[in-house]
């Protein structure tokens, strides 16, 4: 006996992110998905943002790892509220997890929350947190191959930051490859480059920020 | 390894239909696009463990990758993306917008038909 379906299979993610994106316009917020691999500067770019933007707009962050709240402690220390989810294994956080957190983050007080995924390319990708706006990070040390391996990744991207930009006379990395490649699945996302250690090219991903919270508002 | 969860989740949708005809799983089709692949092998590793003596337990799973189109901006000609040669077939522009990627569906499922049980 065959039954036709055509059920989307990650809809209990969808609707669960559905609940959360309810949940940010009601509080005004605008709520950003970090996705990058291990050690691309995740953490210390949303301390540097934390810091500069301190005066401007209200900053908290989610915080997706595998073990530990080392980066959550990061993020207070850089002045911002902050949750950790420990997901004790799983590669990527699900809309059920983040729903789970905003019950913790003092949402009221927020301009943008930043949900900072487990590091990883492949799989966070797949599954919606009900954010407004996605950025994929990478760095130069990574090397220049990343957005051709990931394309799913990088085709989701509504902007992507290249950083440690500072370490490019370095490393055999060629930006003209990785720029090239990123526009070949994704026409439409700017492609930033900076250093959050530097701050050399933050001011243009500030821009960025600050005009997802005018367009939404 | 999202396919852990692709796997519970196709799993939990399975069952209910076994469970609501009193029957057993044989076989089930799913489809996914492009930039949202699974991996056929991984997907079917973890099902197999999850089905273990469940009404799914030894069902195969036909995992169908729908290919991208694509549709060059220059010459209009539509044409199956591919990563490794992101241009148009016909004038080899670089400049073109993407068709929806297909998304990750359950489509169909065979069950054991009750009466024969």
């Amino acid at each position: 006996m065959k039954i036709e379906l055509n059920k989307r299979i990650l809809d209990k993610n969808e609707e669960c992110a559905l609940q959360n994106a309810n949940f940010f316009a009601e509080h005004n917020i605008t709520c950003i998905n970090v996705i990058s691999s291990p050690g691309s500067g995740k953490t210390t770019t949303l301390g540097r943002t934390i810091r500069d933007l301190a005066d401007k707009i209200k900053i908290g962050v989610i915080e997706g790892d595998i073990f530990t709240d080392t980066d959550a402690e990061k993020i207070r220390a850089a002045g911002a509220p902050a949750v950790q989810i420990e997901t004790k294994g799983s590669c990527h956080l699900s809309a059920q997890q983040v729903t789970a957190a905003l019950s913790a983050i003092p949402a009221e007080t927020l301009d943008i929350i930043f949900i900072e995924n487990v590091g990883n390319l492949v799989c966070p990708s797949d599954f919606a947190l009900g954010e407004n706006a996605r950025v994929v990070i990478l760095s130069v040390p990574e090397g220049d191959d990343k957005p051709i391996k990931y394309p799913g990744t990088f085709a989701k991207a509504d902007v992507v930051l290249i950083n440690k930009i500072d370490l490019a006379p370095y490393i055999d990395f060629d930006l003209d490859r990785v720029i090239k490649d990123i526009k070949a699945v994704n026409h439409e996302a700017p492609i930033f480059q900076l250093s959050a250690t530097t701050g050399d090219g933050m001011q243009q991903w500030y821009d960025w920020l600050v005009a997802q919270i005018k367009c939404k508002k | 390894m999202h396919e852990t969860m692709v796997a519970q989740s196709i799993f939990e949708i399975i069952l209910e239909q076994a469970k609501q005809y009193n029957t057993t799983a044989v076989s089930a089709t799913i489809s996914c696009g492009q930039f949202n692949p699974i991996n056929d092998e991984v997907l079917n590793f973890a099902f197999e463990i999850i089905a273990k003596d469940t009404p799914c337990e030894g069902m195969t799973l036909e995992i169908i990758h729908i290919p991208l189109r694509a549709i060059c901006k220059g010459c209009k000609n539509e044409f199956d993306f591919d990563v490794y040669k992101p241009m148009c077939p016909m004038c080899e522009s670089c400049e073109f917008d993407f068709a929806q990627d297909a998304e990750l569906l359950l489509e169909n499922i065979e069950l054991k038909d009750p009466d024969t049980k």
